[in-house]
């Protein structure tokens, strides 16, 4: 598939934000004590990249526990998004929510999710009132292999086919469910193979390979658009580093298997395509997009740290859009 | 007064193994599924690694907090079952095998998950001895874990064990150390009826005597942990501990305060507080649980209603508000109960 350079740059632009993202926030919440709820994506860049690739700020995304690549792809700001991390009240939640709720409505993002595929019926709902009011937009729920299994994902999937919605259902099958090895817990080869029971069509890509994902994505994003319902998109992809910062995974899986991922990288196999592809991008400018995401992450880390802490009564706002604080303290002996 | 040594639930004394909470939980696993065959166990990562065997790996994980370390070594991917990322289907399951033969264990890594699962505890192991006439047991425990403190937000933080003790068929217990972990695990796989056990993150590395011989504590009773005269703090799981702290602040003012130690969730051994209230005249509950129709706000109403004339104040308690878990630190840290909270409150209930 031939792509214009600005959509290549783009697709460059935002991977190799996310994996700075990443790579330094992560750590840098650890170091506040904020790191039992942070789960990073490196690695998996390509995905939500070239899925989102084809939405705009209309659309919708649902994410996962591991969707800070979700929110930077959906056009969320990375140092609001920082911010949140830290606990702090400039980012979209306010600081309530952390990692694993980061919601932003301004640009259809509907969350990152603690409950694996929790967020996927909220996409499809999306989904709804595009069609209802005929809107013209699409909804994307992203989950993992793991997510795969769990019942909500299927009720849905179904729902979606017999009303013929518009949205996507993305499978960032990574090969591992926390320490479950993906085989274990699947009874078809592929993820995609189930969009045959709900009569939908399956798409396997190469999830390391962003403009493999770009292509399959566009295909599922114009069906849906049109009005000829959902979709599974299933990408291969693999987490660089363990479930979470205190989980080693050389206890379940091997170091030629993440050597063999490893070499696949999402950012470096653009890379050398690029130069296949008689440097439409060249080296350069993508050693400079990196360095702007570098400094970008400088920028949100000190933007984060700069913000100020929730004060004490916001414990008790936006629980309800109308609920007498009085009833939410009272009998608990509360200090606010 | 109640001393320490009348209560029958507090480590032997000159028993000198220490063991952690997690520890002692594993324990009671490994000793139980030796002695009874038909003891199963499931959940995701309980094991870990599953279906790799042949590449070396057995228990990489041993459960997402190393409870079920070194059971399927033991015992075998037949007893020892890593699951798909599917609790609506395992829970039910689990609760189907306990109603045809076998003690079957599940473990729901967090109870904020519950949410996937519930109908299999509401409507099958709640109701199924009932609505069946009495022709089936259903011998199923399920491990959860509650508990806020690690900045881990609103779907990861809960402690909503009143969920539980609403639903009339459902025991539920809370330990709150090393030894109760022990000993109420061991009698919860060998009760005949459904049992929900709480542990709580903040209390695994905690470390008390426990005997290495098996013991069962009962299910259904308190234990005082600190006697007192002159105020009764009730505390659960974890908060036993805030309790106990404020305690020996208030001991510095002169109050002398009782603590007891809830344990058991469903049913609530109202006997125990009232006997206490009935001599200390005040009621304090701390519970991590929130306020609205909670453990706590029951054991206020019980103790109205049963020990009304023997009150001198109101029966209060100390929670978190009527609010889902904050994550900012900032938050959280208001959010929970501490001692500051319950010797303030304890002070006002003596003035
Ligand atoms: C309903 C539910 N069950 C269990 C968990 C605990 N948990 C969090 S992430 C995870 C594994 C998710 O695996 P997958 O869907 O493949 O996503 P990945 O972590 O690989 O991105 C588990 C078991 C949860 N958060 N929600
Ligand atoms: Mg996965």
């Amino acid at each position: 598939m031939e792509l214009d350079r600005d959509t290549l740059l783009k697709l460059y632009r935002t991977m190799t934000t996310i994996r700075h993202f990443e790579e330094r926030g992560v750590p840098e919440t650890g170091q506040r004590g904020m790191s039992a709820s942070v789960h990073s994506s490196v690695g998996q860049e390509a995905v939500p990249t070239g899925v989102c690739a084809h939405l705009s700020d209309d659309d919708y995304i649902g994410s996962t526990h591991r969707g800070h690549g979700h929110c930077i792809a959906k056009g969320v700001d990375p140092k609001l998004m920082m911010a949140e991390l830290f606990g702090r009240s400039h980012g979209p939640n306010k600081g309530k929510g952390g990692s694993m709720h980061i919601a932003d409505m301004s640009k259809g993002m509907l969350g990152t999710n603690g409950i694996v595929a929790g967020s996927v019926p909220l996409a499809v709902g999306a989904a709804l009132t595009s069609k209802i009011r005929k809107l013209g937009r699409v909804a994307v729920a992203f989950f993992g292999d793991g997510g795969a299994n769990q019942g909500v994902l299927h009720e849905c999937m179904n729902l979606a086919s017999v009303w013929k919605l518009p949205v996507i259902f993305c499978c960032e099958n990574n090969g591992y469910a926390e320490s479950t090895p993906v085989e274990y817990g699947l009874s078809v080869a592929n993820v995609s193979d189930r969009a045959a029971s709900y009569d939908m069509p399956g798409f396997h890509v190469d999830g390391m390979d962003v403009l493999a994902v770009f292509e399959a994505a566009g295909e599922a994003v114009s069906r849906a658009r049109a009005g000829d319902g959902p979709a599974l998109l299933e990408a291969r992809t693999y987490r660089y580093y363990g479930h979470t910062v205190f989980d080693n995974p050389l206890t379940y899986r091997t170091k030629e298997e993440e050597d063999h991922w490893r070499a696949r990288d999402p950012l470096l196999t653009f890379r050398n395509h690029m130069v296949a592809q008689g440097n439409v991008i060249t080296a350069e400018e993508l050693d400079q997009m990196d360095e702007e995401a570098r400094v970008l992450m400088e920028e949100a880390v000190t933007f984060a740290d700069a913000s100020p802490l929730p004060e004490p009564h916001e414990i008790y706002e936006d629980v309800y859009a109308d609920y007498p604080v009085e009833m939410m303290r009272r009998g608990a002996n509360m200090p606010v | 007064m109640t001393t320490l040594t009348e209560t029958p639930m507090l480590p032997p004394p000159g028993e000198t193994r220490e063991l952690q909470t997690r520890e002692a939980i594993n324990e009671a696993l490994i000793q139980e599924m030796r002695r009874d065959e038909t003891v199963i166990i499931m959940g995701e990562e309980i094991a870990g690694g599953a279906g790799r065997e042949h590449l070396g790996i057995v228990d990489a994980w041993g459960g997402a907090f190393r409870t079920t370390r070194g059971l399927i070594q033991e015992f075998g991917n037949e007893r020892v079952l890593d699951t798909p990322l599917s609790e609506a289907a395992f829970v039910g399951t689990a609760i189907g095998a306990a109603s045809t033969g076998m003690r079957a264990v599940a473990e729901l890594m967090f109870v904020d998950f519950i949410g996937v699962c519930m109908d299999q505890l509401l409507n099958n192991a709640a109701k199924m001895r009932y609505m069946f006439g009495g022709q089936v047991k259903v011998p199923f425990v399920m491990l959860t874990r509650i508990g806020a403190g690690f900045g881990s937000a609103a779907q990861h933080s809960e402690s909503f064990y009143s969920l539980f003790s609403h639903i009339p068929g459902l025991k539920g217990v809370c330990p709150s150390d090393a030894y109760t972990a022990k000993g109420l695990l061991l009698a919860a796989i060998r009760d005949d009826d459904p049992v929900i056990f709480f542990e709580h993150k903040g209390l695994y590395g905690d470390t008390c005597p426990v005997p290495e011989e098996m013991y069962t504590l009962p299910l259904g009773k308190a234990r005082t942990v600190r006697p007192g005269a002159d105020l009764t703090i009730v505390g659960i799981s974890k908060m036993t501990w805030v309790a106990v702290e404020a305690a020996e602040e208030l001991a510095k003012e002169g109050i002398n305060a009782e603590v007891i130690d809830l344990l058991s969730v469903s049913p609530i051994d109202y006997d125990h507080v009232l006997d206490s209230v009935r001599r200390t005249h005040r009621l304090l509950v701390v519970d991590e649980d929130t306020p609205v129709c909670s453990i706590s706000s029951d054991i206020c109403a019980r103790v109205a209603e049963e020990a009304f004339d023997y009150l001198d104040a109101p029966p209060s308690r100390v929670t978190p508000p009527h609010t889902p878990v904050p994550y900012s630190r900032a938050l959280e840290n208001i959010y929970l109960p501490n001692a500051e909270r319950v010797v303030n409150t304890a002070r006002r209930l003596m003035a």
